[in-house]
């Protein structure tokens, strides 16, 4: 038996190397075809709605914009910036996601994991019981200000003692101040009964999104995106572990920070536009990786397209499911990627 | 020379275990002192004494047995059975962020409690009585769904993708409670949310009862495992390597774990953290070996509910605060500080 077992490992270990091997063909075709994939999505996603309108009126709305047709208006006022809202969600999270696992080493990481959502969650329960009649853009400001606060105390925590800052540490830290914090809102929310409203909030929908959140969040997005792939070859080493990447010669606390910072402006300006859309920074990493090997340097871009065309996916489907009512972004998000990540579960032999 | 070294660093080590869990037993003895004389009518220690012996009055006796002491009993074995079903998903996954949690255990009985309270009509007397049960057949039959997703023919179960598996099944329950969550009126949702929040509302013998042979049984069981645990802990080949038969061992301290943390869920609700940071801070305070930790888990967690459900008693009279939130509020600030001050 024990026999068996051993050999069968050993078999195990010839096979690995194939399996670490990245796949850098792989990862062009799904930049490409997720690409093209996500324009489609948007380009649906624009002209479906309670109000159909056709493609070619999306396209003279978007390039000959003539603010007097009802048509156009929604297109630019309501659609546009939905779908837009979607795609810079779903490719921070994903990335987000793709860098804490990686930091982390752990296969359960996301950017909750770094007290993100929970203090976006706590600053909500005080914002909704102490200042009810807060306006949406001080929520956000709030929420964004509490992601903040909360990644700032888990680092701060994290690194305290002595020996600096080592990926289980930061992962329990993470975990139990998001617990701490997580309580606090949960207590906040018995009291004053304001629970359903959070958790409506919280459930996550692009409904709301303005030209205006996109403004102020965009540049921050995109700098922090093209800082992830600036970072994705330090991950790819630290993923090997941190020992290893000491000894390749990176200098791992400053790559940790900086990794660290990354993961607070996706997921901290993500989660205060639309609320905890957790799942895909869990799973699309995972798909990213079963699909195109173990080097961040193609996982953090894929990771983005991915992510980008699932939020917009699901919030299409959102939408078409009971209209003119919509179901929340984040039930059909777990909805779609549950049966998914199962399958995935059941094929992938190397998690990280 | 090293060898005696060796020898005498070992022996250290288990004092010093020896040492923690009898502080931690006493700590238990006086927070349950302590917890007697809270509430809303106070029993002096030589009224306690009286009334333990029969001597009390009628009031006394009814506010003692049958309110205080079931409570009380029950928080100390939830507490128990929690860490040291957490202790058992850390070994098995050799993963900090395991918690019973892992195998859908809350989620599953959130969901079922949750569908039942939003199709059954009235928060009557019925449905109280029935919500453990329900509470318990879901996270039970969570927990065997994930298993059997994860399962492959020829390769059994890894623990990875069991990890995977149980956190993905975990979150459709979630996002089926969210869209659940909406369409519920405000009532039976201020319910739900504080059944979910843990609270201990079972406070009658009849839960106790229910609660006890599962840890009866299952407590001594992972304990009397705690060699085989060891062994697990060194990595799976390893473990072949030195004769477990691996896939069989966790499949028992997994159904162990299932069992403990799904009896306690059924009688007070998501109280998870226990389960996460009881094993964490008996590792902390006893080191890796099972023998110790495990037990030390077992006393840690009860120290640790049988506290918060007091405090949550004591702060807001008459109502009450939930348990599992008064767990994290002061269990995590400790388990913070523990983490910054040693090293890993």
């Amino acid at each position: 038996m024990n026999q068996q077992a051993v050999s069968r490992n050993g078999l195990d270990q010839r096979a690995e190397p194939l399996k670490l091997r990245s796949r850098p063909w792989a990862a062009t075709l799904i930049l490409i075809g997720g690409l093209i994939a996500l324009a489609l999505g948007i380009a649906v996603s624009v002209s479906f709605g309670a109000a159909d309108i056709k493609l070619s009126v999306v396209w003279t709305a978007v390039f000959h914009f003539n603010p007097d047709i009802t048509e156009h208006q929604i297109i630019r006022e309501l659609r546009l910036p939905r779908v837009l809202g979607g795609v810079m969600v779903g490719a921070s999270f994903a990335v987000a996601g793709a860098i804490m696992q990686g930091m982390t080493r752990n296969p359960l990481a996301d950017s909750g994991l770094m007290g993100i959502n929970s203090g976006a969650g706590f600053a909500l329960a005080i914002c909704f019981a102490f200042f009810p009649n807060l306006s949406f853009m001080y929520l956000i400001l709030y929420s964004f200000i509490g992601a903040g606060a909360g990644a700032g105390i888990v680092y701060g925590i994290g690194s305290l003692a002595k020996g600096g800052l080592t990926p289980a540490r930061l992962v329990l830290a993470g975990a139990a101040f998001s617990a701490l914090l997580s309580a606090l809102s949960e207590g906040v929310a018995l009291y004053f009964k304001i629970g359903q409203d959070l958790a409506f909030w919280y459930a996550g929908g692009l409904a709301g999104t303005k030209w205006f959140q996109l403004q102020v969040m965009s540049p921050w997005v995109i700098a922090a995106l093209i800082g992830a792939i600036i970072l994705s070859r330090s991950i790819t080493m630290l993923s090997l572990g941190e020992d290893i990447a000491r000894g390749l010669g990176q200098r791992t606390g400053l790559v940790k920070l900086a990794g660290a910072l990354v993961v607070l402006v996706l997921a901290g300006a993500s989660v205060a536009v639309v609320g905890a859309v957790g799942f895909v920074g869990l799973i699309i990493p995972h798909l990213t990786r079963y699909l195109v090997g173990v080097d961040y340097r193609w996982i953090i871009p894929c990771s983005a397209v991915l992510g980008a065309l699932l939020v917009v996916g699901a919030d299409l489907t959102a939408r078409m499911i009971n209209p003119p009512h919509e179901t929340p972004v984040g039930a059909i998000i777990a909805l779609i990627g549950v049966p998914f990540f199962l399958y995935l579960a059941r094929k992938e032999r190397r998690e990280l | 020379m090293q060898r005696t070294r060796v020898v005498s660093f070992e022996e250290t080590r288990r004092k010093h275990g020896l040492t923690v869990l009898s502080v931690l037993a006493v700590l238990i003895i006086i927070m349950f002192i302590i917890s007697v004389n809270t509430g809303y009518i106070r029993l002096t220690p030589l009224e306690l004494l009286n009334t333990l012996f029969g001597k009390g009055t009628d009031k006394q006796e009814l506010i003692l047995f049958q309110f205080r002491l079931p409570r009380i009993v029950i928080s100390i074995l939830i507490g128990a059975a929690l860490a040291v079903s957490g202790a058992v998903m850390q070994g098995v996954f050799r993963n900090d962020l395991a918690d019973p949690g892992i195998l859908g255990i809350n989620a599953g009985a959130g969901l079922m409690v949750m569908l039942m309270v939003s199709f059954y009509p009235t928060t009557s007397a019925a449905p109280v009585y029935l919500l453990p049960v329900v509470a318990f057949v879901g996270a039970a039959f969570t927990a065997a769904l994930i298993y059997s997703l994860a399962y492959k023919r020829h390769q059994g179960i890894a623990p990875i993708r069991l990890l995977l598996t149980g956190v993905a099944v975990a979150a459709g329950m979630s996002a089926a409670m969210i869209v659940l969550t909406l369409r519920l009126d405000p009532d039976k949702y201020q319910f739900v949310a504080t059944w979910l929040a843990g609270s201990i509302w079972g406070t009658s013998w009849k839960f106790v009862l229910s609660l006890l042979p599962w840890i009866v049984i299952l407590l001594p069981y992972v304990i009397y495992k705690a060699r085989v645990m060891n062994v697990l802990n060194l990595g799976e080949q390893t473990a072949t390597g030195l004769g477990a038969h691996v896939t069989r061992e966790q499949f028992r301290l997994l159904a162990a774990a299932v069992g403990l943390a799904a009896s306690s869920v059924a009688v007070s609700g998501g109280i998870g953290f226990v389960g996460l940071v009881g094993p964490h801070l008996a590792r902390r305070l006893v080191g890796p070996k099972h023998q110790l930790m495990l037990p030390a888990s077992a006393l840690l967690g009860a120290l640790l509910v049988i506290t918060a459900d007091t405090i949550g008693r004591r702060i807001l009279q008459p109502s009450e605060i939930p348990t599992g939130i008064v767990v994290a509020v002061i269990g995590a600030p400790y388990f913070l500080y523990l983490l910054a001050r040693t090293k890993s």
